[in-house]
């Protein structure tokens, strides 16, 4: 009999999934669980008007994130001062409610940024297709899952069949070999990761992280580099299960019980790539070298070293690139050649499905720790477990002693939509993952930067080599 | 969905590489019903000052790219968040296709949720097609679906490629869901063997 052939982890995942194909590479895909915010109401809406049910209520879970404040969370929906921010929460709930869906709410114990929670929960596992209303669903490649995000249409289908249609992707490997040089994070190797592939790099791929920087991040790190991968182009990033995502996984609320724990464990090892499989394409940096990163443009692609200097766009050898480039710093206020160490700044934001969890938080005080922030500095924590949990080690106390504002869990300044923006021509150095024209708000200017790097900027009151405090 | 044949249209020239959706809609009209209308949301920091005020110059407001149904974008049109309200916003301003060297995959498969015909043409096809639609305003273009042909405004024509079970979608103007379910009972074979082999999903939950 002949051996079969290898495949990766991400043909393994398709394999799997897959109830039926169609056309030339689209599969309709078995989803595991699909997670939804505020913002598909439409999907909901149109359930309503087509009289149609949700297939498998237990299997779609809902979370208040995008438009929930981040103060006076104790006055409840009365705290929401925009009448339509507080419509899109209380729709939410309502849609929940009548689905039977279960929503982690403005006042849940558990509630926060989705991709933060459905982790802390171990609902994602390896081996899962996980969908939802976010690009950022893209976080949970980081167990090992085929995770991806779906407007509001195909959420509706996701909601109506349990199954998604989807084309084939290629698959890119990207190799991150060398060890991380102190004060460099998960944060700075994705951004010098997308500065290499540029923005639209990754479209139509999904990617598999190797290589041995991969292998030593943690599960948080691993979020946080598949988190950005959509800010490639790519729909997905994942690395393969290993004894790290065992670890994290066990004992977690969704995850198996004793039970069935040997089973469980046995089929995710069984989901990472096979020796000798192959891909598409494939991609290389390497990880000693990558500095801590900042980014200067209006793209995550426009990233350079703290280092750095703002580059001449008339010196990039993409044309299209340059004319971007050109624009870009037209709005973010800057000439070429400037020191990216003399970019003075107006404020700071730690927080996003990005950088917003617990060892995100201890790296950030470990800067803030017995010094000041000079510019108005807010954190925002990415759920309310890591909330304790930080406050559990005094985290909050460190910040609080250095002037930061210490908030509730939500979306917040990543994308402004509850309400916490960024005012028009203020610069703010961002733990987020986009620093899109307006993205924080019109005519806010963000540059991207690690947990550790941000409080070295709110310190500093410009961007800072987080090296210089460690 | 309304079905797409062919059309013949004015296109309106934005060729800029990687065109995000927070440009295409920002955030802060997402939390509108979709019967307030997203006409006015489209590009809205493009086309409109901080106060509201039109800024006359931005390619859609200058006639005749105001009637404009086709869009010439530059490469990875549409990358960025999974917002919908993107191509609502483009539909609703009249736009039925969109053309650009490529899209954002998942803007690509939401155009197709909403009859919103992407098409992809090489860079050096639509920078010509664009510094043509810059110097002659009102120059139409021809798109023929089931031909899959774009008919310039030179009168060249140029193929291009979308899947055959995409492409009768279009056509007809048919939806997923309908669709799928007429598999119901593949689902449900493939539901009940899935959850039977892997069966600590959910801790009992599913």
């Amino acid at each position: 009999m002949a051996a079969p052939t290898p495949r990766t982890m991400y043909e393994k995942i398709w394999d799997e999934h897959a109830v039926r194909t169609r056309g030339e590479n689209e599969a309709l895909l078995y989803v595991d669980y699909n997670v939804v915010h505020e913002g598909p109401f439409y999907a909901f809406d149109g359930l309503i008007q087509e009289g149609r049910a949700v297939r498998r209520p237990a299997q779609t879970i809902a979370f208040s994130d995008h438009y929930v404040p981040t103060v006076q969370r104790e006055r409840g929906l009365d705290g929401i001062v925009d009448p339509e921010a507080r419509s899109m929460v209380e729709q939410l709930a309502k849609n929940a409610a009548t689905t039977g869906i279960t929503h982690y709410g403005m006042d849940h114990p558990q509630q926060g940024i989705m991709h933060v929670v459905a982790a802390e929960l171990g609902l994602v596992q390896p081996g899962m297709v996980v969908t939802g209303s976010d690009s950022h669903i893209a976080t949970n490649g980081a167990f090992g899952a085929f995770g991806f995000g779906v407007g509001a249409s195909q959420v509706k289908h996701i909601l109506a069949t349990q199954t998604v249609w989807l084309k084939k992707a290629r698959t890119m490997q990207v190799v991150v070999d060398g060890t991380l040089g102190p004060g460099v994070s998960a944060k700075d190797v994705v951004l010098a990761i997308i500065e290499h592939l540029s923005i639209g790099g990754g479209v139509g791929h999904v990617i598999e992280y190797t290589g041995t920087v991969i292998r030593a991040l943690s599960m948080e790190g691993r979020m946080t580099l598949c988190n950005m991968t959509i800010e490639g182009g790519a729909r997905a990033g994942m690395i393969a299960p290993d004894e790290i995502t065992v670890a994290y996984l066990k004992g977690r609320e969704y995850a198996p019980d004793a039970a069935a724990w040997a089973d469980a464990v046995a089929y995710w090892r069984s989901i990472a790539t096979d020796a000798g499989a192959t891909y598409d394409r494939h991609a290389a940096v390497d990880g000693s070298r990558i500095e801590p990163m900042v980014t200067w443009g209006t793209a995550q692609d426009e990233a350079t070293g703290i280092g750095g200097t703002v580059p001449d766009p008339e010196s990039l050898s993409d044309p299209a690139r340059r004319v971007r480039a050109r624009r870009a710093l037209d709005y973010m206020k800057l000439v070429p050649g400037q020191s990216i160490r003399d970019i003075a700044i107006d404020r700071v934001f730690i927080g996003s499905c990005t950088n917003a969890r617990l060892e995100d938080l201890r790296e950030a005080a470990r800067v803030a720790e017995g010094r000041k922030v000079v510019v108005p500095s807010v954190i925002v924590p990415g759920s309310q477990t890591v909330k304790r949990a930080a406050e559990a080690e005094g985290l909050d106390q460190v910040f609080l002693a250095a002037g930061f504002e210490w908030r509730s869990p939500g979306c917040s300044m990543c994308t402004g939509s509850n309400g916490d923006r960024v005012p028009a021509g203020e610069r703010c150095a961002s733990t987020s993952n986009r620093n899109f024209e307006g993205r924080q708000g019109r005519g806010s200017l963000t540059h991207l930067v690690s947990p550790a790097m941000a409080a070295a900027a709110a310190i500093s009151g410009r961007l800072a080599d987080v090296r210089d405090f460690l | 969905m309304q079905p797409f044949t062919t059309l013949r249209a004015i296109a309106a020239p934005y060729f800029e590489a990687d065109i995000d959706t927070d440009k295409i809609i920002p955030h802060r009209y997402l939390r509108k019903p979709l019967s307030a209308g997203y006409r006015n949301f489209l590009f809205y920091n493009e086309r409109f000052t901080p106060e509201g005020t039109v800024k006359p110059d931005f390619v859609l407001h200058r006639p005749p790219y105001d009637r404009a149904q086709v869009l010439v974008a530059g490469r990875n049109f549409g990358g960025g968040s999974t917002r919908e309200g993107a191509v609502y916003a483009l539909a609703d301003f009249g736009f039925r296709a969109l053309i650009a060297p490529s899209f954002g995959d998942i803007f690509h498969a939401n155009c197709l949720q909403n009859g919103v015909l992407p098409v992809v043409l090489p860079d050096a096809v639509i920078a010509g097609l664009a510094k043509h639609l810059v110097e002659q305003p009102g120059a139409e273009v021809t798109i023929d679906l089931p031909g899959q042909e774009v008919t310039m405004p030179d009168g060249s024509r140029h193929r291009f490629e979308l899947d055959p079970v995409r492409k009768d979608q279009l056509l007809r103007g048919l939806d997923d869901i309908g669709i799928t379910l007429t598999d119901a009972g593949l689902i449900e074979a493939f539901e009940a063997q899935y959850h039977r082999r892997l069966h600590w999903l959910g801790n009992g939950r599913t």
